[in-house]
């Protein structure tokens, strides 16, 4: 039974033989994660920043527009574009087609987090570098801003983590990351070690991060 | 064809639609089945943990803390492709429905669990001391009035949480699951025609957009005033 186990699971013989593949998707899944968390940030950042407008033809589409792209599953979403756009031509790949999805779904979450936080930031704050001369923009990008993503922190931390997971949805349209690698490894071989093995490399990652969100979220509550 | 035309009779064509209709409804109703599930073993597991996590047992609270941070820090795509792909190798076989179950369940247990388990550290140390001058013995303060009011605490946090990892339940596609993205992608296959992944993301939006629009509405109402 436990080498039956170890054999299907833990077979280091295989893992090594799949070694040069999995290293190479575990490269793509870093770099990809690399393209969609900044991305996200940025149509995040743009969708906060709308929906603070005081026009109300500006907030109501940009609030359904976020619940759309959060009530999607992102499956759902990747799915639609790689495999739905090219019926009428539009052939985006599977790169396109990630970067999309990613940029719709996960900004929409990321708009949440930092509509959040630009709402805990006293008015005054603003009305007092615009007093110093400073301009809008910058005393957004100096004074607000900062403030802003310091208060909810643990929110993007915790937000950066579910993007990088995530990253794991691009195997389904067959970009070789270190899912799909790990897949492709074990079918040829019958064994689960190259999955397992993947496994292990996403958790040795990001455990890290998943202890400093725990750190952050207890000091969030301790500081209530 | 016109632009608009071609858009319509891609994405939207009705007569698709109708024939797959059916096949959609079907996968709705296991979407929600299998949902359901996962809401109900994952939160009572983590609300199970927390618990034990509350008696202060060194060992035990170090295996669920490790437990913990395993399942918030895998995929949950990896765990149901290893449970679906790897168990057949030990002899155990799990269809794509129970693989996506357990895998989710477990995901969702591990960040109920962290949750929970913050709403009790923040119900304050009075409430322990309080609890015990009145004569009251570790579990009847437990129960009765450390987790009435760490619950309460963490409804929106939990509420969007549970949210997104339901929403996991379209993973199941990929391990054969017929359920909505799955009918959706076989009813797209069969009828050359993308309307029914149209039709998939009208039933997801049926699902979910209430579910979201309300997860909105607790994290609102739980804004308390002054902060």
């Amino acid at each position: 039974m436990l080498e039956d186990f170890a054999d299907n699971f833990l077979n280091l013989d295989i893992v090594a033989r799949a070694w040069p593949i999995l290293v190479r998707g575990l490269g793509q899944t870093l770099l990809l994660s690399a393209i969609v968390v900044p991305l996200g940030l940025a149509g995040g950042l743009a969708i906060a920043l709308l929906s603070r407008s005081r026009r109300r033809w500006v907030r109501w589409p940009l609030a359904a527009w976020t619940d759309t792209f959060r009530s999607l599953p992102p499956l759902v979403l990747l799915i639609f574009l790689y495999a739905g756009l090219p019926f009428m031509g539009i052939d985006l790949g599977p790169w396109g087609a990630v970067a999309l999805a990613f940029f719709l779904n996960t900004g929409a979450y990321y708009g949440e987090v930092l509509r959040a936080g630009l709402d805990s930031v006293p008015p005054g704050q603003m009305e007092a570098a615009r007093a110093l001369g400073l301009r809008p923009w910058l005393a957004l990008w100096l004074v607000v801003l900062p403030q802003a993503v310091r208060n909810v922190l643990p929110d993007l931390v915790s937000n950066t983590l579910e993007v990088v997971k995530l990253t794991s949805l691009a195997s389904v349209v067959a970009m070789p990351e270190l899912l799909f690698q790990a897949r492709q490894a074990q079918s040829v071989t019958y064994n689960a070690s190259p999955i397992v093995a993947a496994a292990l490399a996403y958790f040795i990652i990001l455990w890290p991060v998943v202890r400093l969100l725990s750190r952050l979220e207890n000091k969030a509550i301790a500081g209530r | 064809m016109g632009g608009l035309d071609g858009f319509a009779f891609t994405f939207l064509n009705l007569k698709v639609m109708a024939t797959w209709l059916p096949k959609i409804a079907e996968g709705f109703v296991l979407t929600v089945l299998l949902a359901a599930l996962i809401v109900a073993a994952g939160l009572s597991l983590g609300l199970g943990l927390a618990v034990l996590r509350a008696f202060g047992l060194r060992v035990l609270n170090w295996g669920i803390v490790f437990v913990v941070d395993l399942f918030r820090a895998l995929p949950p795509l990896v765990i149901i492709v290893l449970l679906y792909f790897g168990l057949p190798g030990m002899g155990v076989s799990l269809s794509g429905f129970w693989a996506t179950w357990l895998s989710l369940t477990l995901v969702l247990a591990a960040f109920s669990e962290e949750i929970f388990w913050a709403g009790i550290t923040a119900t304050g140390r009075g409430q322990w001391d309080a609890g015990r001058a009145l004569g009251l013995r570790f579990l009847p303060i437990l129960f009765r009035i450390i987790l009435p009011q760490a619950v309460r605490m963490v409804v929106p946090p939990l509420t969007n949480r549970t949210i997104a990892i339901t929403k996991g339940t379209a993973l199941a596609s990929v391990v054969g699951v017929g359920e909505i993205l799955g009918s959706a992608q076989s009813a797209m296959a069969f009828s050359g025609n993308p309307s029914p992944l149209t039709l998939g993301a009208i039933a997801y939006a049926l699902l979910f957009l209430p579910v979201v629009g309300l997860g909105r509405w607790i994290e609102r109402r739980a804004v308390l005033p002054g902060r």
